[in-house]
């Protein structure tokens, strides 16, 4: 066995599967390219988006929340909350935190002006409309 | 250890374990403020605490995976470090920048940080382990360019053995990877799609070909088995690695907007991950099996046998459970996942580096093992680690699997902040065992300042007798 499987084999047998399917994973990422712009409507992008977006990773809102799942598990998931709580309501709420309710979970006051928070939402509503293969499975999250 | 120039990997093991330590102390007031959501608001949020948790974390490992290379990629050239002056800036520069980046966490609001350092002009910041200001990220980028020419040239003039060479590709494979970390477009999806080949890439591939070499370094060292035997085991180990791991990243594209093939190629192949944790294990055992001595770091033996056993409990079996499709579907952005990633981390990284530490450091301190009674502090330290760890693991799960049930099913599901508060029990579980692993880790530590070398012909006598 020694003698028929040698190391020059296994070390060949490393470099060929790692070419062969970075070759295939890099194929198939130039698809998903091609793609993506359709299912995140790419389009709506709008330059308020983008600022809303720059808001939230400046923030470091992921640091407690998800968006489409990823993130930290510590607040709710944001990438359906326009769907679920409606612009109003969100700007309501950040602007109304921390509660200050001893023990609750609190969340940090964040000093944005009306049009940022127009861009936020702006961003809300662009992420809730990706297609993410029908995920969250209800609009809990 | 052949020569005096592996003894720069000391400073990097001993502030690897100082960062250990607090990424625990951090982990612990995280899990604090779970049950206490107001714990040291607003002086540290929640977000503050785990990007101090998350980020100590992939600082400590860098360290002492840069102090394994300094100790092993010499040892298996036959020759001295390239430059162990290098070596050392590179060192300190790493750690203060490190140190500087926590306190910046610590004391400036992440806005006004993100401002300070010019993430407005190349934006970087907010995501996931990458949360590391521009300066911080090209710092990270220039240290592992000192650190990759200084073992390569290391590795050029002297033995070229197929470990080494693993090794030495393998850290450029991270730093490769690391690159990505620069590229944050606008499209949330593409952002997202892009963060995995920083993530995925170093701790589901090239962080497993790190851990492999270090795994066959301790095993070639402490069992005198053949460097053939282990080698060939390495490359078909790491092999598998990339056929699994390299599609498998697919798993993470299901529900991030990327198109549904990913729904069945990421659950073909994620499913295939664990293969390499098992053939890890039937690797270390076997050649634990055919050992030609007897080391007397049992130490270092015990943590070179459990890390592939951990690893594949937490990366191959929590992935696994987590890892199809239908399933993620209502277990993806759970705490399932934290389950996963805290039993993974620790059982692969944390504990292999623990391992190689395990082995060198008596070495660097001039012992070929420690004294039994150092050897037992760090076995207890061992045995607490990883079964509080399993602690951990069982409460995230317990509380993933109530997240399942009750937000994601049912004609009624709860909110999110329902499901928190009905969870609380397993948050108090987690951060009990948390406490444990804390009291693994202080008896670990202990182990360092115990003093005096493994005496052999004491040992010898009371074996006899």
């Amino acid at each position: 066995m020694q003698q028929i499987f040698t190391k020059a084999m296994a070390r060949n047998i490393f470099l060929g599967s790692a070419a062969i399917f970075l070759v295939i994973y890099i194929a198939l990422s130039v698809d998903t390219w091609r793609q993506i712009p359709v299912r995140d409507h790419a389009d709506q992008l709008t330059d308020a988006v983008k600022r809303g977006k720059y808001l939230m990773d400046s923030n470091n809102c992921i640091g407690c929340h998800t968006v489409n799942g990823e993130g930290a598990y510590f607040a709710p998931e944001l990438g359906n909350v326009y769907t679920r709580r409606g612009p109003e309501f969100i700007k309501a709420w950040i602007q109304t935190q921390p509660t200050g309710i001893a023990g609750r979970r609190q969340m940090p006051h964040f000093q944005f002006t009306d049009a940022q928070y127009e861009d936020l939402i702006a961003y809300f509503k662009w992420l809730s409309n990706i297609d993410t293969n029908h995920w969250p499975p209800n609009t809990q999250g | 250890m052949n020569n005096s120039s592996q003894s720069v990997a000391k400073p990097y093991f001993i502030a690897a374990l100082a960062l250990f330590l607090g990424q625990i102390l951090f982990g612990l007031v995280a899990g604090m403020q779970y049950l206490d959501g107001s714990f040291l608001f607003p002086a540290i949020p929640f977000s503050t605490s785990r990007m101090v948790h998350t980020n100590l974390l992939i600082v400590w490992l860098l360290m002492a995976y840069m102090g394994a290379a300094y100790f092993i990629v010499p040892e298996e050239a036959q020759t001295p470090l390239f430059s162990p002056k290098l070596a050392l800036a590179t060192f300190w520069i790493f750690l203060i920048a490190g140190a500087a980046t926590i306190l910046g966490y610590l004391f400036v609001p992440y806005d006004q940080l993100a401002a300070a350092t010019g993430n407005a002009v190349v934006p970087t910041m907010g995501r996931g382990y990458l949360e590391q200001p521009l300066p911080t990220k090209i710092g990270i980028v220039l240290v592992a360019l000192s650190l990759l020419f200084n073992i390569t040239m290391t590795l050029i003039k002297g033995r070229k053995t197929s470990l080494n060479v693993i090794l030495v590709v393998a850290l450029w494979g991270l730093a490769l990877l690391f690159l990505p970390a620069f590229y944050f477009p606008d499209d949330t999806v593409k952002a997202s799609y892009g963060w995995w080949w920083v993530v995925h890439g170093w701790v589901e591939g090239d962080w497993e070909l790190i851990l492999s070499s270090l795994l066959g370094f301790i095993l070639i060292k402490m069992t005198g088995v053949d460097r053939e035997i282990i080698e060939k085991w390495l490359y078909v180990i790491i092999a598998m690695t990339l056929v699994s791991g390299i599609i498998g990243i697919g798993h993470h594209y299901y529900y991030t907007g990327a198109p549904e093939y990913w729904i069945w190629l990421g659950s073909i192949f994620s499913a295939i991950e664990p293969i390499p944790f098992i053939m890890l294990i039937a690797f270390a055992f076997k050649t634990l099996f055919q050992r030609r001595r007897e080391h007397p770091n049992k130490a270092a033996m015990l943590w070179a046998m459990g890390t592939p056993i951990v690893a594949f409990l937490g990366a191959g079996l929590w992935g696994f459970m987590i890892t199809l499709a239908p399933v993620q579907f209502y277990a993806h952005g759970t705490n399932l996942t934290a389950a996963h990633g805290h039993l993974a981390f620790f059982g692969a990284y944390a504990m292999v580096s623990m391992a190689i530490i395990s082995y060198a450091m008596p070495l660097l301190r001039g012992r070929t093992a420690n004294s039994v009674r150092s050897q037992r502090w760090e076995m207890t330290g061992f045995w607490t680690m990883v079964i509080s760890m399993m602690g951990i693991t069982l409460a995230l799960t317990g509380a993933g699997l109530v997240t399942m049930f009750t937000q994601r099913m049912g004609a009624n599901p709860s909110s999110f902040m329902e499901v928190a508060d009905s969870s609380k029990a397993f948050f108090w579980i987690r951060e009990i065992a948390g406490v444990g692993f804390l009291l693994g880790l202080l008896s670990y530590l202990t182990s360092f300042f115990i003093p005096g070398e493994y005496a052999y012909a004491a040992e010898v006598k009371r074996a006899v007798a």
